[in-house]
């Protein structure tokens, strides 16, 4: 039993050294790198879910196949976190180790000088009259005032520099740590959702008013702070002309904000690159596009509906898409449509706007009557029509005031104008400060760890046959930074100052 | 506000004008490269590696602050022509950096902004970051032997911007409305002058080291002798590149978490695994993997030179696939 039992831990003892060793660091870093290539050439869910179902119904063979090897999840998958995992143990197991070495040499006197100085790598010597207990004391404290640790014994000297190597090689690994914890619990304690607001209309932060809302897993609702909004303009401007006719050049919404349903209202612009931010939670300003207003009526001139229907943007150009469900109607009445900021006039090949800007608008619509469905008790999405059971009783293109006089006496919809809309994305992320400072410390530390040069220096005097002292100056670099022999030609220039070198007599 | 004109065309006529130092300097380096010869011998070189691993092994790491030679690759004066060809080769280099940073300055003005922008601004930058990291280099050491090398993957790079890359001076979409464009991509820009720099080196090595290697084991230098023979020494080489290299790497992690910051502020996120990012961390991972590698027995010299280039590989591939191919968010080549 006795033997099972140290048969086992011996064999742990060499899982964690291999584990631990640098070349098991090297191959994880390598897997990492790996593992990461497919998240950006597969569509990943969490940035792209739409994409993601499109490559599932291209590809009805491979796709699931992908699937359940975690391609369009990788960032999520197990093999990836098996990946980082092992990467953080092992980093954490030579980290924690080599704290505790560091914390000892620090604590420690720099070592022996040894036997033979003439061995390393620089090395500098000269024969001085000055006697060894002149020189030692004098030594030792013009070493120190340079900055370096200086031990010194009967004939030499010993001294080191650049303890802030290590201590920022060990630093930048342990930030690393609170990195991953900080994205970890970040995730797991915070929350983001996405909304849509039409000019005029307003959010009120609760989960009901979202359009898409993803807790984390330790998140709770009435975490959410009672803030509210409305959007009061929203604003955007386009390049004319020139090869990027139409990019966008600037973005910005109007909204008037309550930090609480009683408290006053404040008016905040919020802009691409300028967020709100508000108890904890980030708003952003993440898209836009038009909202045309429609007022149908039935048969016998009830309005049956009437708003702003959002339409969702399509192309560069905004030509946009969206429906207008009448559920009220015998039978129900469907429209679906195309909304075009700036119509082209042309229209034989299909709908589509020129430009971004509503300098035309236009709608097209087609009319559907029948069943939409609504009945079934299956969530229906309100920007696409189920026209299963219903059948088109019509076309037509309107530009805003006109009316569309609806075939066999059904009744009338009329464009009366369009407002915009902004999407807006709201984020609660309570890991990211510490993420940041953690990442400032990694940079600190990266810096000393690489450019701090670690270097030993030793000055052993001997006293010679004839009586004269033989001076010599040595000194050893722990890493590749330029400069050693310099530095042991200036402490030997210090040393000198006091042994001034006399000519041998040979 | 409005475009000027004149001065979008007069820095695309600057870009000319630089491509057309640019070429001359390397009809200079080329000369000088074949007629430059090293100071000490391969066979030299060779031996003395082989004698400093033992040094190595006695737990000190190689500094070659004093090589027993000078290993600098300077044409002795019986080679004055070589020499002459490189000084010429570094005034037309430098001559040519001045150009190409007045076509980016004039970029900046025309648009009233900083002029990178687009993957046809920023190629403009990066070249002009390469001449610059060679510029700096070349002031403390004699790079007449590395010119040649550098001015290529320039050319290059300027070749693709004005056929490829180019597009016209516009003012940019809002995402870029922030001050972290002067930081982030600035910092981008400089790691990938300085990094490409670094990977040239990192190539020459694995030459250098092949050849040497021969020579070591008694046999003839091979094919790439020639080239070789105007190289410095092999562990120079390594050295130069690892120093590149290790002084880059905290500015490109610092360029990762600036560009994380402001994607906090313009995406509501600070990391989301878009392409671009995916790609600057899979950089990231490789180049941490290169300085562990020559940390580790059994991984420097050749194997970590691999690792380098590897990286830098990366590097390109997140500039000209990932910019051109794959969509995401940060979709800002203006190419259509």
């Amino acid at each position: 039993m006795a033997k099972v039992f140290t048969a086992t831990a011996a064999w742990l003892r060499w899982i964690w050294r291999q584990l631990t060793s640098m070349r098991t660091a090297l191959i994880l870093l390598f897997l990492l790198a790996l593992a990461s290539v497919p998240g950006s050439l597969f569509p990943q869910r969490g940035t792209s879910p739409l994409k993601v179902s499109q490559y599932l119904r291209d590809h009805p063979f491979a796709g699931p196949i992908l699937d359940r090897l975690s391609l369009f999840d990788v960032f999520a998958s197990p093999w990836f976190a098996a990946v980082y995992l092992l990467l953080f143990i092992s980093l954490a197991g030579c980290v924690l180790p080599r704290t505790l070495e560091h914390a000892k040499q620090i604590v420690q006197q720099p070592p022996l000088a040894p036997k033979n100085l003439s061995r390393l790598a620089a090395y500098v010597t000269w024969t001085s009259s000055v006697s060894l207990s002149d020189a030692l004391p004098v030594v030792q404290s013009a070493w120190k005032s340079s900055g370096w640790r200086v031990r010194s014994e009967d004939e030499w000297v010993s001294a080191e520099k650049g303890y802030s190597r290590e201590t920022g090689n060990l630093l930048f690994h342990l930030a690393l740590l609170v990195i991953l914890v900080a994205v970890g619990f970040g995730g797991a304690l915070g929350a983001k959702g996405t909304v849509i607001v039409r000019e005029g209309s307003g959010f009120a932060n609760n989960v009901t008013q979202y359009d898409t809302f993803t807790p984390g897993r330790l998140f709770s609702n009435d975490q959410l702070p009672p803030f509210s909004f409305t959007l009061t303009n929203f604003k955007a401007a386009y390049q004319l002309g020139g090869q990027q006719n139409g990019a966008a050049r600037a973005f910005s919404a109007d909204i008037k904000v309550r930090n609480t349903p009683t408290a006053p209202a404040r008016n905040v612009t919020i802009e691409v690159n300028e967020p709100l931010r508000i108890e904890g939670t980030s708003v952003y300003l993440v898209g836009h596009g038009y909202a045309p207003q429609f007022i149908v009526r039935d048969a016998k001139g009830q309005v049956v509906w009437q708003d702003a229907a959002v339409f969702l943007p399509q192309d560069g150009n905004f030509t946009s898409t969206g429906v207008v469900k009448a559920p009220d109607t015998v039978p129900q009445l469907g429209i679906q449509g195309f909304f075009l900021p700036t119509a082209s006039g042309d229209s034989s090949r299909g709908p589509r706007s020129m430009f971004p800007a509503p300098n035309n608008p236009q709608v097209f619509l087609s009319a559907w009557s029948g069943d939409l469905g609504l009945d079934g008790g299956i969530p229906q999405s309100v920007y696409q029509l189920d026209t299963k059971a219903m059948t088109r009783i019509g076309i037509e293109e309107l530009k805003p005031g006109q009316t569309w006089k609806l075939p066999h006496g059904r009744g009338t919809v009329a464009f009366t104008g369009f407002k915009e809309w902004a999407s807006f994305s709201i984020t609660r992320d309570p890991g990211k400060g510490f993420a940041l400072v953690a990442a400032f410390l990694a940079i600190f530390g990266l810096t000393l760890s690489l450019l701090v040069p670690r270097r030993r220096m030793w000055l052993r005097i001997t006293k010679q046959s004839d009586g004269s002292n033989l001076f010599e100056v040595a000194g050893l670099s722990k890493t590749e930074a330029p400069g050693l022999l310099d530095e042991v030609q200036r402490l030997a220039q210090q040393v000198k100052a006091i042994a001034p070198e006399v000519p041998s007599v040979d | 506000m409005s475009i000027n004109e004149s001065f979008a065309q007069a820095s695309n006529f600057l870009v000319y004008g630089s491509m057309t130092a640019y070429t001359a300097a390397m009809g200079a380096f080329s000369i000088s490269v074949a007629k430059g010869r090293r100071i000490e011998s391969l066979e030299e070189s060779a031996s003395r590696v082989a004698n400093a691993s033992h040094q190595v092994r006695m737990g000190a790491t190689l500094t070659l602050d004093t090589p027993a030679v000078s290993t600098s690759v300077s044409s002795d004066d019986r080679l004055g022509e070589g020499r002459r060809a490189g000084n010429i080769g570094m005034s037309l280099m430098w001559l040519a950096t001045m150009l190409l940073g007045g076509a980016i300055a004039l970029r900046g003005l025309a648009a009233h902004r900083l002029p990178w922008g687009n993957m046809y601004e920023f190629s403009l930058a990066a070249g002009f970051s390469v001449s610059l990291a060679f510029g700096i280099l070349s002031l403390k050491r004699d790079l007449r032997w590395l010119g040649l090398f550098i001015v290529i993957p320039v050319l290059l790079d300027l070749g693709l911007a004005m056929t490829v890359l180019y597009t016209e001076a516009a003012q940019l979409v809002p995402a870029l409305h922030s001050y972290w464009l002067a930081i982030h991509v600035t910092a981008a820009i400089v790691c990938m002058g300085a990094f490409t720099v670094a990977a040239t080196l990192s190539a020459l090595y694995l030459v250098a080291a092949r050849v040497e290697e021969r020579i070591a084991a008694g046999e003839s230098a091979g094919k790439l002798g020639g080239l070789a023979g105007r190289l410095p020494s092999a562990d120079r080489l390594d050295l130069l590149a690892y120093r590149i290299h290790a002084f880059m790497f905290p500015l490109w992690t610092f360029a990762v978490i600036a560009g994380a910051i402001w994607a906090e502020a313009a995406w509501g996120r600070y990391w989301g695994w878009d392409p671009k990012e995916t790609w600057a961390f899979i950089t990231w991972v490789i180049y941490a993997a290169y300085l562990h590698a020559r940390a580790t027995v059994g991984w420097r010299g050749r194997k970590a030179a691999y690792v380098a280039l590897l990286g830098f590989g990366a590097i390109v591939f997140n500039y000209f696939i990932v910019n051109m191919y794959v969509s995401g968010l940060h979709s800002y080549s203006g190419l259509h």
